[in-house]
């Protein structure tokens, strides 16, 4: 099913946003990646465009008779267009970097979307797991796996000392990146996010945007991943995060309780405003969408509104991205015809969506006339 | 766009450097830019940028100031500056006088610790194996034991070629 029209073969957003994972109210997904290279082939960014030729044909079969990519999507980069590939990118299925390759670079992807190899990214490979929710010692036991049984079909560049050798001495050792993205509107409102990153930062943890380096935090989601691969082993650098994560979603948990108790008025203020505009505007931005729908997001969770469901405000999030927009129209669109397409699609999806409830709440105090 | 450094500020300066049939982008902030000399770009390295300052320096002191230039794929030090990536694994060995220091600024020790791939784990265990068994032989040679050193040379003799079977794969 090699050459299989990517839309075909990519989960229908409805199916995918009703998954359920562990915490999956602040941590939206879990991903455990690791970097491996091929002994004697140069790295893809060195290597001249035969030699990555050839060692596209010698990974991708290897990839493709895992156990695992029994049923599975496998394409090289010059068979995508550009539309293809920024799908791939809003599912969080290659890098914005992979998504500039062309012929030379591959992607495998299994059919439920919880592995996917990047073949000549930075490194030969990349493989991924994900999965919904807080999962990242799961995630690191799938990779783990489909790694184990890759090195009896592949000769890695292995060091003992130095360990997996990878492209960038950032990623050497084990190679691996753990990233959990979290849903933070809480910490955003109460302005704690700075304090949280600072803190975070200078534990030698990475925070990003939502698509990884170099990219802000639209919708108040961010991605806290490991910096460091080398002089720890796997486990301790899961565990490590795996940790600091509790914590930040104590931190979260509490902001939102402490959010509506002093402040309600600014909370339901916020959450009403969106509503009204998503669900009455006529033309708006991806950016603006994912902030709104992120206080949405927060809505449901606060148990604001009566008839919505954490599902549709997902795959609002992902289905009103620029790629996602695109493909499910035929005609190219510019910038302002898909702001207009998402606001359409938006009014119509939250039509029937009951504007969320303002009751229920304990008398304003005196002082507070914050709006 | 916010900056590749620090990653709170809008990014206004973008810089792209095409190596070879490589682009490279990099967006930072005026006080990021400013800070790393990026108005100046003769003296820019993408290697300090991604890497932290004056890790492409290391390396290029390492050589004592010759030129060292990887004999498997043929790149230098000053790829590694323009790059801030390796050309191939073979590099790690080439540029291994400079690389300790910058591991060290990046990670949080110089030796692996992890995953290692079975092959690699069954030789090593050989390895290890062979060393204690011809220490042991030392041993008993010095006591004069050579009943003993006669068994232990068979077993020596039978791990050395398992050895070899298994670095020959």
């Amino acid at each position: 099913m090699s050459l299989d029209n990517i839309h075909q073969f990519l989960i229908p957003l409805a199916e995918a946003s009703q998954r359920k994972g562990p915490n999956d109210k602040i941590v939206m997904s879990s991903r455990v990646r690791l970097a491996r290279n091929v002994r004697g082939l140069a790295f893809p960014g060195w290597a001249k465009k035969p030699e990555r030729v050839k060692a596209l044909e010698q990974i991708q079969p290897a990839i493709e008779s895992l156990p695992q990519m029994k049923k599975h999507y496998a394409a090289s980069m010059d068979q995508l267009n550009t539309l293809d590939k920024q799908i791939l990118m809003e599912r969080h299925l290659i890098s914005r970097e992979h998504a500039a390759k062309n012929a030379g670079s591959g992607l495998v992807v299994n059919k439920d979307e919880s592995l996917s190899v990047m073949i000549n990214e930075e490194d030969h490979l990349r493989m991924q797991a994900l999965r919904r929710g807080f999962q990242i010692k799961e995630a690191w036991e799938d990779i783990d796996k489909v790694d184990s049984q890759l090195e009896s079909k592949l000769d890695y560049a292995f060091s003992p000392k130095l360990g997996y050798l990878t492209a960038c001495p950032t990623n050497l050792g084990t190679g691996i990146r753990v990233s959990a993205m979290l849903h933070l509107p809480g910490l955003v409102l109460a302005d704690q996010i700075n304090q949280i990153i600072q803190a975070v930062s200078k534990l030698g943890l990475a925070v990003r945007g939502l698509h990884g380096e170099g990219t802000s935090a639209d919708g108040n989601v961010f991605q806290v991943s490991n910096q460091m691969t080398l002089g720890q082993s796997e486990t301790e650098i899961v565990e490590r995060l795996n940790k600091v994560l509790f914590q930040i979603i104590e931190h979260e948990e509490n902001a939102r309780i402490k959010l509506m108790e002093d402040k309600p008025k600014v909370v339901l203020n916020q959450i009403g405003r969106a509503y009204g505009v998503l669900a009455n505007a006529h033309s708006i931005s991806s950016k603006e969408t994912m902030n709104l729908l992120s206080l949405m997001h927060l809505g449901v969770d606060l148990q604001l509104f009566p008839n919505l469901e954490r599902p549709l405000v997902d795959e609002l999030f992902i289905m009103t991205q620029p790629g996602h927009l695109q493909s499910t129209v035929t005609d190219k669109l510019g910038a302002d015809e898909r702001d207009v397409l998402r606001a359409d699609i938006l009014r119509e999806r939250l039509a029937k969506v009951d504007r969320p409830i303002s009751t229920q709440l304990p008398p304003p105090a005196d002082n507070d006339k914050a709006v | 766009m916010l900056c590749n450094i620090c990653k709170q500020n809008e990014a206004t300066v973008h810089l792209t450097q095409i190596v070879g049939d490589k682009m490279q982008k990099v967006d930072l902030c005026e006080a990021c830019s400013k800070e790393k000399g990026v108005s100046d770009p003769s003296t820019f390295s993408l290697a300090d940028l991604l890497l932290g300052l004056g890790s492409a320096q290391e390396l290029e002191q390492a050589g004592g100031g010759a030129e060292i230039k990887c004999p498997q794929c043929g790149f230098t030090q000053a790829d590694f500056k323009k790059n801030g990536r390796f050309g191939c694994a073979e590099c790690y060995n080439a540029f291994a006088e400079g690389l300790e220091s910058m591991l060290k600024s990046m990670h949080k020790g110089v030796v692996h610790k992890g995953k290692m791939p079975k092959a690699i784990a069954k030789t090593r265990d050989v390895s290890e194996k062979l060393k204690k068994l011809q220490k042991e032989l030392d041993k008993v040679i010095a006591e004069e034991d050579f009943e003993r050193a006669a068994v232990l040379r068979d077993e020596i003799k039978d791990v050395k070629k398992r050895l070899e079977e298994l670095e020959a794969v």
